[in-house]
């Protein structure tokens, strides 16, 4: 088996008397699609949080690309190539699509402290960013003020920003949230080729498409994860059944 | 063209028409009123760096217009009363060499910045708001503590600094250095708003966690952008002081940090112009309603009042709409 690109070990996490995560593990091999799922509330997004660097772990670790990175910050780990898209668009709004793809390439490219040459001008960037844009399709709304898209155009210059930094992992989180079913087809379509570039950790509520993605699943409930296997598996599992899918076993 | 581009055209050009014209007729008071604008919005240029790309809501840029002024009235005074600064480890002397001054201020203001929003930016919000203001009170009470220096008194210079090939003593000629400086920062600041490091830094603005999980830490960013700012608006200090020939621990009061913030405020927050256009209105109200009442400040929070809730973009924004974003 070739080693995981990415991996939690034994993470605890606690706020007050709350355990949010509660010694978690799990990885993330070369070419697969990791689905994180669990129910409001099961401490996926403070997972999250804690593998790409928002939150430190009160005990535990976490490895990127064979490397112990829990305590770099989100930027550190940004430049050793985690990609990252966010559950609420967190993109400028009040500037174009293009330029929010080009912070992207700025930050790839590591050297944003330049003062004076227009940024708009440089033609690698401009590219790393056109192609990021081409991508996702959203090249045709480069001149767009972002605040102008639709909420499926801003879901997908999400990816797209998280694109222009060619990442070794991804980290999505609910990248289908409030999508119609043609974007979420759509959508589904291309992280599923995507998977061949860097692997994705997905989290997602939308469960047609994570039973038409994953490789695996692991089920995350109250902080702990309770099971983590394939499609079939999960779908089998007795436990995920009653605590998750909602079904009398 | 833009609106906005005709409309910043048109104010650059009027503050230098202005002051050529009352050249011509003879009214000198009125070049030092159009050189009050031009310095003034120097001062505002610079906090806009941190205000409208960063953000940063600073009420303490007092601190460097007042470290500004006093660069200047130090070395002035001392040039004056041919004593040195110091004499050990080495030798410094006062100098009344404009550029001289000038370099020093930029230096000692960008350093106070450094501190400052080392320790500021580590807060944000109303914390940021408080803290930057406390450290221009910080400032402020050490100078009127200070006897070296005049103490509240202050500090009178009484020769005008001077600058290689000019006679600054000249209205005119003082008003043109204030202007192709005040030029040479609006260029700088248009360069920086498009350049990376205004991306990165408008976008932290906008999206700081974003700005993060590309790679960049927003904090780097806002310092810099803070430093960059301290020192423009310390530059603006050094020529009031100049312009004044006079400096006093008023400059580094928090009244001085309200009035630079009214200027953005007035002429469109984040907009290139609106310190120009600001300062412009303000100094205008201040001659008109100041010779009709001494409670024009009464007026003047009236129009802040209309401005904030009915036009929120200021001068520029009612006159030139939202802005376009080019590419």
């Amino acid at each position: 088996m070739t080693d995981p690109v990415l991996y939690v070990r034994n993470i605890t996490k606690s706020f007050g008397a709350l355990k949010a995560s509660d010694d978690v593990s799990l990885d993330l091999r070369p070419g697969e699609i990791h689905a994180l799922i669990g129910p409001n509330g099961a401490g996926k997004s403070t997972l999250i949080q804690q593998i790409s660097g928002g939150l430190q772990p009160d005990s535990g670790t976490v490895h990127f690309l064979g490397q112990d990175v829990t305590a770099l910050g989100t930027a550190q780990r940004a430049r050793m190539g985690l990609g990252r898209t966010f559950q609420i668009s967190a993109l400028a709004m009040e500037d174009t699509v293009l330029q929010n793809a080009m912070l992207g390439a700025l930050g790839a490219s590591g050297r944003p402290f330049r003062f004076f040459r227009p940024v708009l001008q440089e033609k690698a960037l401009r590219q790393v960013a056109e192609t990021a844009l081409d991508r996702v399709g959203l090249l045709d709304h480069a001149a767009i003020r972002t605040s102008d898209l639709s909420h499926g155009q801003r879901r997908q210059l999400e990816v797209a920003v998280a694109l222009t930094l060619s990442p070794r992992a991804f980290i999505m989180d609910e990248p289908m949230a409030g999508l119609g079913a043609s974007g979420s087809r759509r959508l589904t379509a291309f992280l599923d080729e995507l998977r061949h570039e860097a692997p994705i950790l997905l989290v997602e509520h939308d469960m047609d498409a994570v039973f038409a993605l994953a490789d695996r699943i692991s089920v995350l409930v109250y902080g702990k994860v309770i099971a983590t296997g394939s499609v079939d598996e999960i779908r089998n599992h007795a436990e995920v059944r009653r605590a998750y899918l909602g079904e009398d076993a | 063209m833009t609106r906005e581009t005709i409309l910043n055209a048109a104010l650059g050009l009027g503050l230098l028409a202005f002051p050529l014209w009352a050249y011509f007729a003879d009214e000198p008071f009125m070049i030092t009123l159009a050189t009050r604008v031009a310095i003034l919005a120097l001062a505002g240029v610079g906090l806009n760096i941190a205000l409208g790309l960063g953000g940063l809501v600073s009420l303490g840029h007092a601190a460097f217009f007042g470290i500004g002024g006093y660069a200047m009235g130090i070395l002035a005074s001392h040039a004056q009363s041919y004593s040195p600064l110091m004499e050990t480890p080495f030798l410094i002397e006062g100098t009344k060499s404009m550029p001289v001054i000038w370099l020093t201020a930029i230096v000692a203001s960008g350093l106070a910045a450094l501190v400052i929003g080392a320790l500021s930016l580590r807060t944000s919000g109303v914390y940021f708001i408080m803290i930057t203001l406390a450290f221009g009170q910080m400032l402020f009470y050490f100078a009127i503590s200070w006897p070296a220096y005049g103490g509240e008194d202050g500090l009178s210079i009484y020769v005008r600094n001077s600058f290689p090939g000019l006679n600054t003593l000249d209205p005119i000629q003082f008003f043109l250095i204030a202007y192709v400086l005040l030029m040479a920062a609006l260029r700088f600041s248009a360069r920086l708003a498009g350049s990376p490091f205004g991306l990165a830094l408008n976008a932290a603005r906008q999206t700081a966690e974003r700005v993060e999980t590309v790679g960049i830490v927003p904090y780097r960013l806002r310092l810099t952008a803070f430093v960059l700012s301290g020192m423009i608006t310390g530059l603006a200090g050094a020529l009031f002081a100049d312009l004044n020939r006079f400096v006093s621990p008023t400059m580094f009061s928090w009244q001085t940090s309200g009035e630079i913030m009214i200027f953005i405020i007035l002429g469109g927050t984040a907009r290139l112009f609106g310190p120009v256009a600001g300062a412009a209105l303000f100094i205008t109200l201040e001659h008109v309603l100041g010779g009709l009442s001494e409670f024009w400040h009464i007026y003047l929070g009236l129009l802040l009042l209309v401005v904030v809730l009915y036009a929120r973009g200021g001068i520029i924004g009612t006159l030139a709409g939202q802005e376009v974003k080019h590419d």
